[in-house]
């Protein structure tokens, strides 16, 4: 593994460099009692926005305000039910600027 | 009568081409975008090859807001410690007609838009459509869209929705889903002094910079890549998602690998992210190919998979303004002929069969997954540059081994049979050839 020569940002920070407007409802909803019972947890390391986190109690906490929008937890998540996934309502969610 | 002629859906580079291509027939055209604005959704490596323009927007270069002319393409093939680099240069790149740019989304797909809407067709921003409508005979007759009485209808409607496509996947037109059709594309935006970027990627003026590298991803099937912009540069990777969910490492340590690994450390050092961003690519090409056209429906850009992957060509913005003009002009014909049936939009499917969009993937079918396999990705790279490591070593007092003698040292070492070597060489000749 090669070491990085400088420090690496924290991911709130690397997050917070895009632009999101965040509507009060979510346009991703994860079903934790499906969840419960995963054991494989692909969304975990490919959701590039860092937004299904496990819990100590096994679950997985799910936030939907800071997401690209992208499809990658649906399209890797083997489980029927698990992921209900939409666009945000139009006008609301990631504001790309120098992409 | 329905509401309008066309509707078309997602105001990026195929979208946009195709509202230019009706509003200038004179159709009453809308086109819808769930963003706040045109590209603000949407994100890509950084590169658009632009000639497919001529046809709509002569001298499409004197406005276009392009940051800089590629004039160095660099191909790069990379261990954790060595690095092997074609370096290709061409000053006619830099003057008119140009080939490829570097360009924001959010400005090049909103000055595309404002060309749609220059012409006639009418924008409507911050709209998510939600779903198709469906006449008694089950053609496509409109959409639904999140807005307070939000039906509309038309004639045809254009999904240019991207590689998400929902519009396309509701009307039945993608075979089996299969997660390994699709990459995700990953990237930091570095902010670094223009002169800085200059001297470090040995360039001038708006001369700009295209490195693709491959090796770069740890043990992920994908790629990676540098492009230069004025003040920033963005580096990023694309990932081939069930290789991605199933280690151990997120998108963005991959990322800090590349940017730690010695050849490209001193390239990025020092940029502060300005923007961390992701995007999905459809990159299966020609074997992911959905059903192009339904009744009173046309597929078009990465909603139709028509984005070209192929390694060292990552082109989706040329196709996808290729096929949303296509599909236009296909659209126009059949209103004409009062026929907007599977058979009346047959026009489409004969334009992109007549023009690069299907011959290049037609072409380069087998590219995306010799490209992605697992040789070219884990085992090619260190043969290739141990070879050139051995071919440039000076070791006296040993005497200098013969090239072919390295080579079949480093293909047993690296632990390639030649029966594959040869199949993947007579692969790469076919589709690259
Ligand atoms: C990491 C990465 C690197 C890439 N590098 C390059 C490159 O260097 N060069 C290149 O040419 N191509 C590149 N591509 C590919 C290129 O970005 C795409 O092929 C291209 O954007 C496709 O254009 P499109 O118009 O079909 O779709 P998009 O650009 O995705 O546009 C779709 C539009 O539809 C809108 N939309 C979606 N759903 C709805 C809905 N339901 N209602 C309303 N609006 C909707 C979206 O907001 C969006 O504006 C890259 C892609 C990625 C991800
Ligand atoms: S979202 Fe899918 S992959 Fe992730 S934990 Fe739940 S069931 Fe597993
Ligand atoms: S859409 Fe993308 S960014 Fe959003 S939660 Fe899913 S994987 Fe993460």
């Amino acid at each position: 593994m090669i070491e990085s020569p400088w420090p690496e940002i924290s991911f709130e920070d690397r997050i917070g460099t895009a632009s999101f407007n965040v509507h009060h409802t979510a346009h991703i909803v994860v079903d934790g009692k499906v969840c419960a019972d995963c054991s494989t947890r692909e969304c975990i390391v490919a959701c590039p926005a860092n937004l299904f986190v496990p819990t100590s109690d096994g679950g997985i906490l799910f936030n939907y305000e800071q997401c690209f929008e992208c499809g990658t937890c649906y399209m890797v998540c083997n489980r029927e039910g698990a992921i209900t996934w939409n666009y945000p309502e139009g006008g609301y969610g990631v504001v790309f600027k120098r992409t | 009568m329905p509401d309008v002629d066309v509707i078309v859906v997602g105001a990026g580079p195929a979208g946009s081409c195709a509202a230019i291509v009706l509003a200038r027939a004179g159709k009453k055209v809308v086109l819808i975008e769930r963003g706040p604005f045109p590209g603000s959704k949407n994100m890509y490596g950084g590169v658009v090859y632009p000639r497919i323009l001529d046809q709509l927007i002569p001298e499409w270069w004197l406005e276009a807001p392009i940051q800089r002319w590629v004039t160095r393409r660099s191909t790069m093939i990379m261990t954790d410690t060595k690095a092997l680099t074609i370096d290709f240069r061409s000053q006619a790149w830099g003057a008119p007609p140009y080939n490829g740019a570097t360009a924001y989304r959010p400005d090049f797909d909103a000055w595309l838009a404002d060309h749609a809407v220059a012409a006639g067709a009418e924008l409507i921003c911050s709209t998510t459509v939600t779903g198709l409508l469906h006449d008694a005979n089950g053609h496509v007759s409109g959409v639904v869209t999140d807005r307070p009485d939000g039906e509309l209808t038309a004639s045809v409607v254009i999904a240019c929705d991207g590689v998400n496509s929902f519009l396309a996947k509701q009307e039945g037109l993608y075979g089996e889903f299969d997660a390994a059709n699709y990459t995700l594309g990953v990237k930091e935006t570095l902010a670094l002094p223009k002169d800085v970027i200059d001297e470090r990627f040995g360039v001038r003026g708006t001369d700009g910079v295209d490195i693709e590298i491959i090796g770069c991803t740890g043990g992920v099937n994908g790629g990676g890549f540098i492009y230069t912009n004025l003040d920033t540069i963005a580096v990023g990777l694309v990932l081939k998602l069930p290789k991605l969910a199933a280690q151990k490492q997120r998108p963005e340590q991959l990322i800090a690998r590349l940017k730690a690994h010695p050849a490209i450390a001193p390239l990025v050092e020092g940029g502060e992210i300005k923007e961390y961003s992701a995007h999905l690519i459809p990159e299966a090409g020609i074997s992911m190919l959905p059903t192009l056209a339904g009744n009173g429906i046309l597929l078009a850009g990465d909603a139709a998979a028509l984005c070209l992957a192929a390694g060292i060509w990552l082109e989706g913005v040329n196709f996808a303004m290729a096929s949303g003009m296509y599909a236009g002009q296909a659209a126009a014909e059949a209103i004409r002929s009062k026929d907007t049936s599977v058979a009346g939009l047959a026009g489409y499917q004969r334009r992109l069969e007549a023009t690069f969009v299907l011959k290049d993937h037609r072409k380069l079918r087998r590219a995306p997954e010799l490209v992605l396999s697992d040789r070219v990705q884990h085992l090619y790279p260190e043969f290739a540059t141990s070879v050139a490591e051995r071919m440039f070593r000076v070791d006296n007092p040993e005497p200098k081994p013969g090239v072919r003698k390295i080579v079949a040292q480093e293909r047993k070492r690296v632990g390639i049979r030649r029966r594959d070597l040869a199949k993947d060489g007579l692969a790469g000749l076919r589709s690259f050839g």
